[in-house]
């Protein structure tokens, strides 16, 4: 139970991690590792947070535009299709209380005598124009009369669909058919009784040409097509793209409704296009106008090209910049960390070096009174053996005890620098000439120079301001250095000296060689104690007196070294006596 | 007369090894093994130079110092010191030491400051003495000023 709670537990902490992982600055591993992570988690945290929304809103913005463009467009096209229709449907009803007037008005006696047909007819298109013929045909279906230009009195027509359904329905009005003069007719059917009761019909055809001109008054731009048809989908007017009047149209019939309305269709070419339609409530036929989709939603094309312009423009924006701050960002923290852990670094190496000066002062110390010991008791065997008469080996012995003295002294040196490096000295602080003290410095080394054949090179600035140093001290640190130098080049090596101001309360004075360099490894250890690259001719003390004075100065000594390519040793040293300058540590 | 040399050091094999060889070389050499049996000494001997150590248990070498000066003021006393500090050193001469000297001390920079140390305190005496005699002279001659 609880192995399987602990392991719960683990996965859980473990998914918070992976949860959590973008807010988290790694604290370990390698150092680039983990600002690539961060700069990452930045970038990717902006990223999402400002695109996001964008996204979101654009996503918005393009549905609300396509839906209100669609609707800012599609609903003239309704009302328009709306309007048409109403102007069909008058037409229609006119023309068809025209023919039912007329029979109503003339009754079958008068009709059926062809004078007074013709008369009507004449009026009828003196009124109306369009119609073609006028007929009056008997209950069995016989044309009894009839005017116009063809000649079909007497024909039967009892065999014909439209000759029914007046005879059901009272009235009737045909679809679009050719006429006899190939062009378009519809015919007008009214039924009634005579006086002995039979029925009779009183049969008109007008003359489609004029409905096209209803066509032509929606002001249709020229990439639409409107048209008229019938249920059976036949063409009733011609269409631009559809085929002329009678020929099939070739897309599938919109359903029913009398309503005008919108819907999508496939344009027969690939492409979509809108069908606004409606039928006729009264008549057998259906308006239709087919907008090309393209054509439509030109200004939405236009719209969501500069839509999607600002969207990527926007977003490229927001990576460059998002790119451009995190990468600022981040080097300002890796710097900003650098700067933090070198001071550090420099905190604990001066920690280091004052808790080792403690440690060699307390340990010289510890070891000098039992040197004294030691000295004084070889002392005495010495004088014993001096002052016997008669001791075997005399003078072995006495060189034994020299040579215990001898250490002893050496022991004592030793000590001595060691305390030297830790002890608190009293200073005499003078405003000094950095120049004249590296001169002084260097008549201790000019032998020593000529000897090996070293090339000294003095580069000193005029008119330096004075720092505040001890002279013993200062001489001191540049002896030190200079012996470094010397133990670096080989014969016939270089040596430069230069002292610059480096700013106004900063002198500086650089010693270069041209020698062996220092490592990486060896450059770290310079100023401990006791680290010497000399062997035993050194005592690993030079250079950490060296700092520590520099330091009690209120200095600062700066390395720089290649191996093989030589040393530059820097000593930084303030123009005014620092403050609070109790020399100690 | 000998030399009287006082040597204080808590190091006990110190004190008899460097003893033993002033008295080879012709002193007379007593010792003590901290401050207080020193002075405890000192109040009942006179010393000509004490070579007394800086750094011992119970009163240091400072304070022993203060306190001889008040009971033998004459005597001279050269610190030893196995910390190689010149601050403490001036301190010591500041204080009334005659001089000051780093473990291990060689034995004849020893010798030569104990025997200036000696000479200073011989002249010093000297001073007095005739001091001394000039007062009496003087006194005997002018019977109103005694």
């Amino acid at each position: 139970m609880s192995l399987a709670n602990n392991s719960k537990d683990k996965t859980r902490r473990a998914s918070r991690v992976e949860r959590l992982k973008l807010w988290e600055l790694p604290e370990h591993g390698a150092s680039p590792e983990r600002y690539k992570i961060l700069r990452r988690n930045i970038f990717i945290l902006m990223i999402f947070v400002t695109t996001v929304p964008l996204v979101i809103m654009a996503a918005i913005n393009y549905h609300e535009y396509q839906a209100g463009l669609k609707q800012e467009i599609l609903n003239p096209l309704r009302a328009t299709v709306s309007r048409t229709t109403h102007s069909f449907d008058l037409f229609l009803a006119q023309r068809l209380s025209a023919v039912s007037f007329v029979a109503s008005a003339y009754g079958y006696d008068d009709l059926v005598n062809e004078q007074t047909l013709g008369r009507v007819f004449r009026v009828m298109r003196e009124e109306f124009g369009e119609f073609v013929d006028l007929g009056v045909i008997s209950a069995q279906g016989i044309q009894l009369a009839y005017v116009g230009p063809y000649d079909v009195k007497g024909r039967d027509y009892s065999k014909q669909n439209w000759y029914h359904q007046a005879q059901i329905k009272g009235t009737y009005i045909s679809d679009v058919f050719l006429g006899y003069r190939k062009f378009p007719h519809i015919a007008f059917a009214v039924q009634r009784w005579n006086r002995q009761g039979k029925t009779w019909i009183l049969r008109a055809t007008i003359d489609t040409r004029r409905l096209n001109t209803f066509v032509s008054s929606m002001e249709l731009d020229r990439a639409s097509d409107a048209f008229l048809l019938n249920k059976e989908g036949v063409l009733q007017t011609p269409s631009k793209f559809y085929g002329k009047t009678l020929e099939k149209f070739p897309l599938q019939l919109p359903p029913t409704t009398y309503q005008a309305n919108v819907i999508e269709i496939g344009n027969g070419h690939g492409d979509l296009a809108f069908l606004a339609y409606t039928y006729f409530a009264d008549y057998p036929y259906i308006l239709a106008v087919v907008k090309q989709r393209a054509e439509v939603m030109k200004s939405w094309y236009s719209m969501k090209s500069n839509l999607i312009t600002v969207f990527v423009v926007s977003v490229i924006v927001i990576f460059l910049v998002v790119f451009g701050l995190t990468d600022q960002l981040v080097k300002r923290i890796e710097e900003c960390d650098e700067k933090r852990e070198a001071a550090f670094r420099q905190m604990e190496h001066n920690h280091k070096l004052s808790s080792i000066g403690r440690l060699a002062a307390g340990v010289a110390h510890e070891i000098n009174n039992p040197m004294a010991i030691i000295n004084e008791k070889a002392g005495l065997m010495k004088d014993l053996i001096e002052y016997a008469d008669e001791f075997p080996q005399k003078e072995r012995f006495l060189t034994i005890t020299d040579s215990i003295l001898n250490a002893v002294n050496r022991c004592g040196a030793i000590t001595h620098r060691l305390l030297g490096f830790a002890r608190r000295m009293d200073v005499n602080i003078e405003i000094l000439d950095v120049g004249d003290i590296v001169k002084e410095t260097l008549t201790f080394l000019e032998k020593e120079a000529l000897y090996h054949n070293i090339e000294l090179q003095l580069e000193f600035s005029v008119g330096l301001p004075g720092v505040a140093a001890d002279r013993g001290q200062l001489q001191q640190v540049f002896l030190n250095l200079l012996n470094n130098a010397f133990a670096a080049v080989q014969d016939g090596g270089a040596i430069s000296i230069s002292t610059r101001a480096r700013g106004p309360q900063t002198v500086a004075v650089a010693i270069r060689d041209n020698g062996c360099g220092m490592s990486e490894d060896t450059l770290e250890h310079i100023f401990e104690p006791f680290f010497s690259t000399k062997g035993a001719r050194g005592t690993g003390l030079g250079l950490p007196i060296t700092y520590g004075i520099v330091k009690k100065l209120g200095g600062e000594i700066e390395v720089e070294s290649k191996q093989g390519e030589g040393t530059t040793f820097t000593v930084l040293l303030p123009v005014k006596v620092p403050d609070g300058s109790n020399f100690s540590y | 007369m000998k030399i009287r040399v006082l040597l204080v050091d808590d190091e006990k094999d110190f004190v008899e090894a460097l003893g033993e060889r002033l008295e080879v070389r012709g002193f007379e050499v007593m010792k003590a093994f901290c401050g207080a049996e020193a002075l405890a000494l000192l109040k009942e001997q006179e010393a000509d130079v004490i070579v007394l150590d800086m750094l011992m248990p119970g009163k240091d070498g400072l304070q022993t110092l203060r306190e001889i000066k008040e009971i033998r003021p004459l005597a001279e006393i050269i610190l030893l010191t196995g910390h190689g500090t010149p601050g403490k050193g001036v301190d010591s001469i500041q204080t009334g030491a005659f001089n000051y000297m780093t473990k291990p001390a060689n034995l004849k920079d020893l010798l030569e400051n104990i025997l200036k140390a000696y000479k200073c305190k011989s002249e010093h005496e000297e001073r007095i003495r005739r001091a001394n005699i000039l007062r009496v002279e003087l006194s005997l001659g002018d019977p109103d000023i005694g």
